[in-house]
C-alpha cells in the first residue's frame, strides 16, 4: 500500500497541475496548424494522403525524400514555426501538381528545439536512417554552423535557411543557403548611411554566430565606408532588459544605432531605446523580419528601419517587378491556408525547397550528388528572397538588390524606397 | 549623458531588475525556512504567473482581477505541487525532495509550452508605455510598479512573518521543528502553506515583471538562478536579506555591463555569489552558525 501510494502520488501530481494549467491556458495563444512537441512530422505522398483532385497527374512510385530541420520549438521557434508551415503547404502544392520526376514528394520535418545537439542529431537521422536526398534548413545559424561539416562529409546537400555569412564563406561544395546573408545586409544598411550622411554609429549584437557575423560585417564595411563605429555592445539569447548597454551607447552620441539579432531580444532593443530618449534612427537586422517583432516590441516599433527581403511588403512591390507573381502567389496562398501573413522566414523556406525540388528535376535523379550539381547550376530562379545564381564561388546565390529599406510605420512594414 | 548621469541609469534599471531577483529569492527562502529545501522550480512559478495573467487579459478579464487570479492561480500549483510530490517523501533525503522540485520544474516548464507555444508573449503595461524621467535617468513606469509590488511583498512578509498566529509558527517550524509540533503546531499545514506562499508570490512577480521583459515557457530558469544567487549572496532563510541580495545583484550586473563589458553581464551575479561565498559564507544578513540538522 505504502509503495503504491508513492506511485500513485506523483502521477495525481501530473493530472491535476495539467488539469489546472488547461483551465488556466488561453485557447488563443497555442499557435494554428502546428502541432507542438519535438517528434518530427511528415507530408504524406499525396499517393497516400487524402485525395486532392486537382492539378497534373497523380504522382506514383517510390516518394523523394527531402529532409528539412526547423527549429519549431525554442527561442528560434518564431523563425522554425512558419518555415514548417510553409514546407509542408509547398510540398502539398508540389505532389497536387504531379510531384517531382513523376514522384511523390515526402518531406521529413525534424524540431531541433533551437538547440545545436538536437540539429545534430536530426541531420543524423534524415542522413542515416531516412536516406534524404537533400536537407532543407536549419532556422538558425548555429545550427546550421553545427551540421555543416556532417553534412559535407556525408555527400547530402543542405541548403540553409539561416542568414550567417560563415555559412557560405568560406564554401562547402555541399552547403548553400537562401536568405539574404548579413554581408549583403550590411551592403544595404551602409548605402542608406552614406545617403543620408552618417558618419559615426553604435552596433549592438546578440552574442551569438548570428549576431557576432553581422558585427563583423559591420566592423569590415564601415571600415571599408569610412563609418565610425562608435561603441559595440552585446547581449545575450535570454536577455530581457538592454538598458545598461544602450545607457553607454547613448553616452558615445552615435548617429545612427545598428541591432543585430532575432526575437525577442532585438524588441527589448527597440523598447530600451524609446525609454531613454534616445531618437536617432534605429537600424535593425534582416533577423527581426515577421510579425512577431512588431507585435513584442509595440509602439516601440514605430519608425525602426532595416533591410528586408520583398515578401513581407510584397502588396508595395510595383506589378512589373520580376519577383512579384512569385511574391503574389506564395503569400496569397500562406495566407488562406494559415490565415496569418507570410514572413520572410516562411519565404526562405519556400525558396529552400523549391531550388531543391528543381534541381531532382534538372538532374533527372534524386541521388544526392547529382542533386548538388543541379543545385549549383541554378541560375535565374525567382524566389522570395530575390533572385538566385548559384555558382561554384557563390553559394549563396543573391545581390544586396533582394534587399528593400523597410520601415515600420502604424504597426505595419512599408517599404521606403 | 555625462558619467554621473551613465551611473544614475544604470543604477536606477538595475534596482528595478534586482528587486525581482530579490522576490524570487524570498520564495526561495520561504519554502527553504519551512522544509530545509531548495525548490529548482521556483523560476516556473515567475514564469507560469506571467503566462496565466498573459491569457487571462487576452480573453478580456480585467488587469487588475488578472493580477490577483494568476497569483491565486499559481500559489494552488505551489499547493499542489507540495500536497502531491513532496509530501509523499517528505519522511526521506533533503536530496530527494530537492530532485522531485528539479523533476517538477521540467513539467510546468513542458507544460508551459504546450499551452502557451515557444514564443515569448506580451502583457501591456500596467499604467501605459509612459516614461519617467529622473534627472538625466529614465525609468518605465512599469519599472515603478515592479519596486511597488515588491515593496509591499516584502512589508506583508514581514508583518504576516512576526505578528500572525500563522506565521509565527512558520518561523517556529524552520527553528526547530520536533519542538514546534510539541508546541502544538500543526508542521504538515504549514509546509504546505509555505509551498503557496511562496508561489502566489512568485506569481505575482511574473505579473508585474511581464510587461517589462516579455514571458515565455524558458524564462523561468535564468530568473531562478538569479533568485538562487540572491538568497544566497542576502543569507540562506533570512526574506530581507534575499531582497538586498537581489538588489546587490542586479545594481552589480548593470553597473558591470555598462561599465565593464557587456558580453559578461550574466557572469557578474555568479561573481558576487563567489565573492560573497569566499568572504563570508552565511551570507550578508545571514546568521553565522549553521541551521540544525543540516
Amino acid at each position: 500500500m505504502f509503495h503504491s501510494a508513492r506511485v500513485v502520488l506523483p502521477l495525481l501530481v501530473t493530472l491535476a497541475v495539467l488539469g489546472i494549467l488547461v483551465v488556466a491556458g488561453c485557447p488563443k495563444s497555442t499557435p494554428q496548424g502546428t502541432p507542438q512537441g519535438g517528434g518530427p512530422s511528415v507530408v504524406p505522398p499525396a499517393g497516400v494522403g487524402p485525395e486532392t483532385g486537382t492539378g497534373g497527374a497523380k504522382p506514383s512510385g517510390e516518394p523523394i525524400k527531402i529532409g528539412a530541420i526547423f527549429s519549431v520549438t525554442g527561442p528560434t521557434a518564431p523563425l522554425g514555426e512558419p518555415e514548417k508551415m510553409a514546407a509542408e503547404m509547398i510540398a502539398e502544392q508540389i505532389n497536387e501538381k504531379g510531384g517531382i520526376l513523376g514522384r511523390p514528394v515526402e518531406v521529413i520535418i525534424e524540431d531541433d528545439k533551437s538547440e545545436n545537439t538536437e540539429a545534430v542529431m536530426a541531420a543524423k537521422k534524415l542522413i542515416e536512417t531516412e536516406k534524404v536526398c537533400a536537407i532543407i534548413g536549419p532556422s538558425g545559424t548555429p545550427a546550421t554552423m553545427a551540421i555543416k561539416q556532417m553534412c559535407q562529409d556525408a555527400g547530402v546537400p543542405l541548403v540553409s535557411c539561416a542568414a550567417g555569412r560563415t555559412i557560405t564563406d568560406p564554401v562547402f561544395s555541399y552547403v548553400f543557403a537562401v536568405p539574404q546573408t548579413d554581408l549583403l545586409a550590411v551592403a544595404k544598411i551602409v548605402d542608406w548611411l552614406k545617403a543620408n550622411k552618417i558618419k559615426k554609429v553604435a552596433s549592438i549584437y546578440v552574442a551569438n554566430p548570428f549576431g557576432e557575423s553581422g558585427q563583423q560585417q559591420m566592423e569590415k564595411q564601415f571600415k571599408e565606408a569610412g563609418i565610425e563605429l562608435l561603441a559595440s555592445e552585446k547581449f545575450g539569447g535570454e536577455d530581457t532588459d538592454m538598458t545598461p548597454q544602450l545607457t553607454n551607447i547613448k553616452g558615445k552620441n552615435p548617429e545612427a544605432i545598428i541591432c543585430w539579432g532575432t526575437n525577442p531580444g532585438p524588441a527589448s532593443v527597440a523598447k530600451g531605446v524609446k525609454k531613454l530618449g534616445i531618437t536617432v534612427p534605429l537600424i535593425q537586422s534582416h533577423g527581426v523580419a515577421n510579425a512577431k517583432f512588431i507585435e513584442l516590441a509595440g509602439e516601440a516599433a514605430e519608425g525602426v528601419m532595416l533591410p528586408a527581403g520583398r515578401l513581407i511588403v510584397w502588396q508595395s512591390v510595383p506589378d512589373d517587378h520580376q519577383q512579384k507573381p512569385v511574391l503574389k502567389e506564395f503569400a496569397e496562398a500562406f495566407k488562406a491556408k494559415y490565415d496569418r501573413d507570410a514572413d520572410t522566414f516562411a519565404g526562405h523556406a519556400y525558396d529552400a525547397l523549391h531550388i531543391v525540388a528543381k534541381a531532382i528535376e534538372a538532374a533527372g535523379s534524386d541521388d544526392p550528388a547529382k542533386v548538388r550539381d543541379a543545385i549549383e547550376a541554378t541560375t535565374g530562379f525567382v524566389g522570395t528572397a530575390g533572385v538566385f545564381n548559384y555558382s561554384a564561388e557563390d553559394h549563396n546565390g543573391l545581390t544586396k538588390d533582394a534587399f528593400v529599406w523597410v520601415k515600420i510605420e502604424g504597426g505595419q512594414w512599408k517599404l521606403a524606397e | 549623458m555625462d558619467l554621473a548621469g551613465k551611473l544614475l541609469q544604470l543604477t536606477l534599471s538595475g534596482l528595478a531588475m534586482g528587486t525581482i531577483y530579490g522576490i524570487v529569492g524570498m520564495g526561495f527562502n520561504i519554502i527553504y525556512n519551512a522544509t530545509g529545501v531548495i525548490n529548482f522550480a521556483q523560476g516556473e512559478f515567475v514564469m507560469l504567473g506571467g503566462l496565466i495573467a498573459v491569457s487571462l487579459v487576452a480573453v478580456h478579464v480585467p488587469l487588475a482581477v488578472a493580477v490577483v487570479v494568476a497569483a491565486l492561480i499559481v500559489a494552488a500549483v505551489g499547493l499542489l505541487l507540495e500536497r502531491l510530490a513532496v509530501r509523499p517523501v517528505s519522511g526521506q533525503s533533503v536530496i530527494s525532495m530537492i530532485t522531485i522540485t528539479i523533476g517538477a520544474s521540467m513539467l510546468l516548464r513542458g507544460v508551459a509550452k504546450l499551452l502557451w507555444g515557444p514564443n515569448a508573449q506580451k502583457l501591456p503595461a500596467f499604467s501605459g508605455d509612459e516614461i519617467i524621467r529622473v534627472g538625466p535617468a529614465a525609468l518605465e513606469s512599469q519599472e515603478i510598479w515592479i519596486a511597488g509590488t515588491a515593496l509591499i511583498i516584502v512589508i506583508a512578509t514581514q508583518v504576516f512573518f512576526n505578528y500572525t498566529v500563522a506565521g509565527k509558527a512558520m518561523r517556529a517550524c524552520a527553528i526547530n521543528k520536533a519542538a514546534a509540533r510539541l508546541a502544538g503546531v500543526n508542521v504538515e499545514r504549514m509546509t504546505l502553506l509555505a509551498f503557496a506562499l511562496s508561489a502566489g508570490i512568485s506569481g505575482l512577480a511574473g505579473v508585474v515583471l511581464t510587461p517589462k521583459t516579455l514571458m515565455r515557457s524558458s524564462s523561468g530558469a535564468p530568473l531562478a538562478v538569479k533568485g538562487f544567487c540572491a538568497a544566497i549572496v542576502g543569507g540562506l532563510g533570512n526574506g530581507i536579506g534575499a531582497v538586498v541580495g537581489g538588489a546587490l545583484i542586479g545594481v552589480l550586473e548593470s553597473l558591470g555591463a555598462g561599465l565593464i563589458s557587456s558580453g559578461y553581464k550574466d557572469a557578474f551575479a555568479l561573481l558576487i555569489l563567489m565573492v560573497v561565498l569566499f568572504v563570508r559564507p552565511s551570507g550578508i544578513l545571514g546568521r553565522n552558525t549553521d541551521r540544525e540538522g543540516l
